[in-house]
């Protein structure tokens, strides 16, 4: 289909597929079986100018967008789903310095990140505050121009491996949702380390690790927004990122797609190619429309976040939520078309559905995605009303 | 440093088609690339570039589409290109082509250090670099898969051989052709394919070349004469060693003393 990408876009997905293709396609059994941080591969990233996509160019990226970003996720995302992740997790800790950072922060942050030296990573999550995130218990109490944080960061994606930290963590419980605050964490800040780096079905060239933070101070300066807004940057940097996670879920859902094709063309039962057996065609029928309605919507969004889009975060959700409910659907079926060499890991078929099953749940599940979504028809209604 | 790198637009294939009448290949429909060689030459010289600092420019002799290799060397990060095209050269052979790039390379004068690819994947000849060395009477490693150290006053480098590798050092200017085991190629990055988009290389013609003698390039100026091209038929001989162990290995070997395979 023509999405009418401009000649600089198209310049952006070659760029992604020809690294992908080159430097990742042969590693990334590696990768997957062995759970390394592909720090190699970040660095080829970074030599390609991908790294920093949707910084402004004053802090050294190349000042485009939220589109240009899952345009080069998606690429990546078709020959391994993990390895981009690496960019995309970096997208998610930068938003929050790039949304709401004063021009010190971004003056001090961003052009290590645009550039590709250092990675970023964002720390919501903890062990009982997932979904429900009100309910963390990591706390920042402030002493003078600092703040001392306490507690434990959960399933925090590049943790370990980045240098720069956007945290969340409660300056006043008291005042609930207004009771939280967001921070700049440097990797090396005394009081800052990083516990268990988790052992994962997919998405294993990720790296998934507690932050662990005791009795650690922060130069108040480091704080994002102000002090009670840490909620309000955690909810728009969410909203933003989404669409990320969306581009990473359709990006593995078409490569998943693109080696089911390519086998059933190949392999022969019954005296004829699979692909001419019903059955298979109507199977892949589905698998690559699903995968083009995943792709227009996300695209849309992307675009209508890079126009200026006020309320995004229904949009945001639904490419979200679309997108990798696809990409669970297409790489089953990916490796039911290719039958027992599907589920073999010298196809890498069996890997994209491992890696696939995170899209549904990371960044918000299906089912929160579902319940932003609901919530926004309701205010718009009441709204019209 | 100036570090000039010689490329060349081959096709991307290694099954070349020929022109049976005209002995020529046919390159009409066939997808045109880099010479794989020559892309690890342009990658050593952004190595070294990065080193030591100053500029790297690329110098090809081709047909105006070959700007689209200087393209590529535009991309992966080279500073300018010169495009060398003059319906004059067209059937030069080894010499005509080393005399030209030698003529350019004198015009361009203030070279530290040439690189270019082993040889070319079309023609297989392996003969431009050392001809040109020999030309501009410069120093030349061939076959290069290392650069052990370099500085704007000399080289040392590791040139590979069939049974291990030499190290040699030389003064600059030189000229080093490089083999596939000295780096790997970066990728083009978004960066520079915006700028190689855009990008006009200088192009020159034989005009641009102060003292050029056109006697000595084209078909006519060129000594190499192809009679004819062909596809050589392999044949196979064969013949069984029988009796025991021990007679066929006493056989055996009497026939390979006397067919001087061994003394």
């Amino acid at each position: 289909m023509n999405y009418f990408l401009t000649e600089e876009q198209k310049m952006i997905v070659d760029t992604a597929r020809e690294l992908a293709q080159e430097k990742i396609k042969p590693v990334r059994e590696k990768y997957d079986e062995e759970g390394h941080f592909p720090w190699d591969i970040v660095k080829e990233m970074a030599a390609a100018d991908l790294m920093g996509l949707y910084i402004p160019e004053q802090y050294k990226g190349m000042g485009r967008g939220i589109f240009e970003l899952c345009l080069a996720v998606e690429e990546l995302s078709k020959v391994c789903g993990g390895i981009s992740l690496a960019m995309a997790a970096t997208a998610l800790g930068t938003f929050p310095i790039l949304l709401f950072g004063n021009e010190e922060q971004k003056a001090k942050y961003l052009p290590d990140i645009a550039t590709g030296k250092k990675l970023a990573a964002f720390g919501l999550t903890e062990a009982n505050a997932g979904s429900d995130a009100g309910n963390m218990t990591t706390t920042a109490v402030k002493d003078g121009d600092h703040y001392v944080i306490n507690g434990t960061k959960q399933w925090i994606t590049n943790g370990g491996e980045a240098e720069t930290y956007t945290v969340i963590a409660m300056t006043n419980k008291a005042k609930g949702p207004r009771g939280a605050t967001a921070f700049i964490v440097e990797k090396g800040t005394p009081g800052f380390t990083f516990g268990k780096k988790e052992n994962k079905m997919g998405i294993r060239a990720s790296a998934t690790r507690e932050l662990v933070f005791t009795n650690c101070r922060v130069p108040a300066k480091n704080v994002l927004a102000k002090e009670g807004m840490g909620f309000i940057v955690a909810v728009n940097t969410l909203n933003t990122s989404r669409p990320g996670v969306a581009s990473q879920a359709l990006g593995i859902a078409a490569g998943a797609l693109e080696e089911a094709v390519q086998y059933a063309r190949q392999r022969v039962q019954f005296g004829q190619p699979i692909a001419s057996i019903q059955a298979v065609q109507h199977m892949l029928a589905n698998m690559a429309t699903e995968v083009e309605a995943a792709r227009a919507l996300l695209y849309a969004t992307a675009r209508s976040i890079d126009a200026g889009e006020k309320s995004f975060a229904k949009i945001s959700a639904m490419s979200k939520l679309f997108a990798s409910e696809v990409a669970m659907r297409v790489t089953t079926d990916a490796v039911q078309v290719m039958g027992g060499y599907g589920y073999m890991k010298e196809y890498p078929v069996e890997k994209m559905m491992r890696d696939a099953k995170i899209t549904q749940i990371y960044e918000g599940t299906s089912q929160i995605q579902r319940n932003e979504i609901a919530l926004q028809l309701i205010k718009e209604a009441a709204k019209k009303q | 440093m100036h570090i000039v790198v010689l490329i060349k637009q081959v096709v991307a294939t290694t099954n070349v088609k020929l022109d049976p009448q005209t002995g020529t290949m046919i390159r009409d429909g066939v997808e045109s690339i880099l010479n794989p060689f020559d892309e690890y030459a342009v990658e050593e010289a952004l190595r070294i570039k990065e080193k030591l600092g100053g500029k790297v420019t690329v110098l090809t002799m081709g047909p105006p589409q070959a700007k689209e290799i200087i393209r590529k060397a535009i991309g992966m990060g080279v500073d300018e290109g010169i495009l060398l095209s003059d319906r004059a050269l067209a059937g030069s052979d080894t010499w005509a082509t080393s005399y030209t790039l030698a003529q350019a390379l004198r015009k361009i004068g203030d070279y530290g250090l040439i690189l270019t690819g082993k040889q070319a994947v079309d023609g297989d000849t392996a003969q431009v670099g050392p001809e040109i060395a020999a030309c501009l009477d410069l120093p030349m490693i061939a076959w290069v898969r290392k650069i052990e150290e370099v500085s704007p006053e000399k080289i040392r480098a590791e040139r590979l051989m069939e049974d291990g590798y030499d190290v040699l050092e030389s003064p600059l200017p030189a000229l080093l052709s490089v083999v596939k085991e000295i780096n790997e190629p970066r990728l083009e990055s978004l960066k520079g394919k915006m700028r190689a988009k855009k990008y006009e290389p200088q192009t020159w013609t034989v005009a641009d070349l102060p003292g050029f003698d056109l006697a000595q390039v084209g078909l006519k100026g060129s000594p190499t004469r192809v009679v004819k091209t062909f596809t050589p038929q392999r044949q196979y001989h064969s013949e069984m060693i029988g009796g025991s162990p021990k007679e066929a290995a006493s056989a055996l070997y009497k026939k390979v003393v006397d067919l001087n395979i061994i003394h």
